[in-house]
């Protein structure tokens, strides 16, 4: 995402590379192009103007400092700026919510509603060990209850629901979908309602007649991150009839600028609080404005990284299995298990994505292709356990064998056993420079408890070039 | 449509109304032009608009350009020139075996919904149609369909959940076959543009049903959500990269949403739009008519 806004801030940035103060007007050429990445961005057009000259307004009066680049400088103004723009008022949930919490969901057809109120439901059963309850109060889209319905069978998650009929109103649904929740031990209720436009009259009344009848602690406002300059007309109309706590920004994952997010707390007062950005359930992101805006600006996205590794790690402590591989002792079982934890991590592509600099990469982010890691899945899983533990057996009828029955070519075995031979020196080497045995354990420890990366030594090498077919 | 586009637009034609009269007077050439750019982005038009404010500048160099019908007249010719006629006869019938339509977008784009406008507005032209439901994957979206078909009497085929859609559109093009249906209406799962391995699906369907019925998917559409900004672009040419999309379904367009991303859609790969959806019933559904789209965003209020 955003690919196309960070490069055009890194062109801009580029004019203020050299020595000495920009004029005015080299100022204001460098800003012109932002400007109109922004329009180009779907930023909203009022907000892309009001931007662009607090920022011109800042860099021109400002003195070059002493031991600061101008890039430096400027970076610093954007960055500041950016996430002045897009901070919103208050945290992602509410404080000092009643219970059970009550959240509400509305916004336009198609906007995402029902995948995300599935979604924060899981966030808030695993990051606060909240018992959640889903209420299906869209009763105009056919499928809509079962959709939910289903969604809460896979995650685990109950669900509040009554089929559509006569007599069955959404105010009702929501309305006995609250006393289920006071009754069990529920600590947080969250209301599906239907999709719905902010002209049409009769259906705002209704949102407006459950949001009056069930007190929700928190409204959000669920709005696709592909929406152009209508998400601020909307978001308007929306934040007329209800008092918004925040907005859910969905189906970042795809290619959209997210110009959205950058315009409507400007316009509106709402600010993001959660992002939807994959398919799976798991797929959702408390909005973090530094963040986003130094994702925008190819500042990299460390803390992200970091979050979803740590999520990924978990469970086992590995140290036993680091201070074997850090001997040199290491399998293809260990690649095949750093492997997997890194796919668990989310794909390579997102992870690169989020690292500094990963803009001006992105002719290379193009061609990483997570397929990669299958091909090398299947390879090792077409050894035996033997081979497994002990690759060097692996003769050439061997390697013949494994190849077909992985489906890849003896050559794509041979070059995942060099590059396994590399890492295993690597990692004997690592091991002696932490002079090894008990400063490689307390290194190993450290890093856990700080939730760093485990160490992928070698890992690029890993990786066969990627075949042209 | 004009009537219903309209009402949907009031609010946004009220501000290109207000930006135009801005013109009137003693406007100067670059506030002429900023008022021209605002109203162009603000429809969503896009970069496409860097290239008509170049044009209007040499057009208001001679000052001609500088009231209000003068210009309305010239963007409307100008615009008019990037949206295509949806053609004639839309979604040319084969003249032997049933004709297949594809539906694709992105998730949410109002995909299933168009579908069941689609088999409506086929109906009541006096053809048979047989709807298949290629989502596999999103809960609950077969039951969102078959509610559609019950309500429209029109047969559905089914797969597996979580099943591979290829074999449903197997299915369905024997079904089709045999029934000797007019029209097939292939309804594919949401995907976004950006998800390779899903998109690599789309590419296999079609591949499915050439094999069973040659030529097919004689028609495959884009449903594009009005709402949507300059990602409309980007979502036609990777659409089109794994199918041969012929035309476009302008959805959404009873809001206030403009739908001006259609122009740069338009401009960069010459797609037709050839429906727009205008409400949640199965009627509000009207060919696309590019004039009369055009005059809908900038004519005066009637």
């Amino acid at each position: 995402m955003l690919e196309n806004l960070t490069q055009s801030f890194s062109k801009a940035l580029d004019r203020f590379r050299g020595p000495g103060k920009l004029s005015e007007e080299q100022v204001q050429e460098a800003l012109r192009e932002v400007r109109r990445a922004l329009l180009e961005a779907d930023v909203h057009f009022q907000v892309a103007k009001t931007f662009t000259s607090r920022v011109i307004e800042r860099l021109i009066g400002q003195e070059r400092l002493d031991g600061v680049t101008g890039v430096q400088q400027a970076t610093h103004a954007f960055q500041e700026e950016l996430t002045r723009l897009m901070r919103p008022e208050q945290e992602a949930l509410p404080k000092n919510p009643g219970h059970p919490m009550v959240l509400l969901l509305a916004g336009l057809q198609g906007a995402g509603k029902t995948t995300s109120a599935a979604k924060i439901g899981l966030w808030l059963k695993k990051r606060q060990n909240r018992n959640v309850l889903l209420a299906a109060c869209d009763l105009q889209r056919p499928g809509a209850v079962d959709q939910l319905q289903q969604l809460g069978l896979q995650l685990g998650l109950d669900v509040h629901a009554e089929q559509p009929g006569p007599g069955v109103d959404p105010i009702g649904v929501a309305k006995r979908a609250l006393a289920v929740a006071k009754k069990g031990r529920y600590d947080a209720l969250i209301v599906d309602s239907a999709g719905r436009l902010h002209v049409d009259a009769a259906l705002m009344a209704e949102i407006q007649g459950m949001h009056q009848t069930i007190q929700p602690d928190a409204t959000y406002l669920v709005l696709d991150a592909m929406t152009g300059q209508d998400a601020v007309e909307s978001a308007k109309a929306f934040a007329d009839a209800l008092p918004f706590h925040g907005i859910v920004l969905s189906k970042m994952d795809g290619d959209a600028r997210g110009g959205a997010a950058l315009s409507i707390r400007e316009i509106t007062g709402i600010g993001v609080s959660f992002l939807g950005t994959g398919e799976t359930p798991t797929d959702l992101e408390e909005f973090d404005p530094g963040r986003l805006a130094g994702r925008i600006l190819d500042l990299g996205d460390v803390v992200g990284l970091v979050e979803q590794a740590q999520e990924a790690v978990e469970e086992k402590d590995r140290t036993q299995d680091y201070m074997r591989m850090m001997q040199g002792k290491l399998s293809m079982e260990d690649l095949l298990d750093q492997f997997r934890m890194i796919r668990k991590m989310g794909s390579m592509k997102k992870m690169l994505g989020m690292l500094p600099g990963a803009g001006r990469m992105s002719g290379l982010l193009e061609s990483v292709d997570d397929s990669e890691f299958a091909r090398i899945e299947a390879i090792i899983l077409s050894m035996t356990p033997k081979e497994r533990l002990h690759p060097e057996v692996l003769d050439g009828s061997r390697r013949r064998r494994i190849a077909r029955g992985s489906g890849t070519e003896v050559s794509d075995v041979n070059r995942l056993y060099r590059s396994f031979q590399q890492m295993q020196k690597q990692m004997k080497s690592m091991g002696k420079m932490f002079g090894g045995g008990r400063g490689t354990k307390r290194l190993l420890k450290q890093m856990q408890s700080q939730g760093g990366l485990p160490s992928m030594p070698g890992f690029p090498g890993v990786l066969p070039p990627k075949k042209k077919h | 449509m004009l009537g219903k586009i309209r009402s949907g637009l009031g609010r946004t034609r009220n501000r290109i109304q207000h930006a135009v009269r801005q013109l009137s007077g003693d406007t100067t050439v670059p506030e002429a032009l900023e008022a021209l750019e605002e109203i162009l982005y603000t429809a969503d038009v896009g970069p496409y608009s860097q290239e008509l404010l170049e044009k209007a500048e040499t057009a208001f160099a001679d000052g001609t350009l500088l009231n209000p019908q003068a210009l309305q007249t010239w963007l409307q010719n100008e615009l008019e020139v990037v949206v295509l006629d949806p053609g004639d006869p839309l979604l040319r019938k084969q003249e032997a075996g049933p004709t297949v339509i594809l539906m694709t977008g992105v998730n949410g784009s109002g995909k299933t919904t168009s579908v069941a406008k689609l088999v409506f507005w086929l109906q009541s032209r006096g053809q048979s149609v047989l709807v298949a439901a290629g989502d596999t994957f999103r809960a609950a979206a077969v039951e969102q369909l078959s509610t559609w078909c019950e309500r429209l009497n029109v047969p559905l085929i089914q797969g597996e959940k979580n099943g591979d859609p290829a074999a449903v559109a197997h299915d369905a093009a024997v079904a089709a076959l045999s029934q000797n249906v007019d029209f097939l209406v292939f309804d594919t799962a949401g995907r976004l543009h950006t998800q390779k391995n899903l998109m690599a699906e789309l590419d296999k369907i079609s591949r499915v049903f050439n094999r069973k019925i040659p030529g097919a998917p004689h028609h495959s559409l884009l449903v594009l959500d009005a709402t949507t900004g300059q990602n409309a672009v980007r979502q036609a040419k990777l659409f089109g990269e794994c199918v041969p999309l012929t035309g476009v379904v302008l959805s959404k367009l009873d809001g206030t949403a403009k739908g001006g991303a259609v122009l740069a859609v338009g401009r960069e790969t010459r797609l037709p739009v050839l429906f727009v959806g205008l409400g949640e019933g199965v009627n509000d559904w009207e060919i696309f008519q590019p004039k009369e789209f055009i005059q809908a965003l900038l004519s005066p209020r009637s």
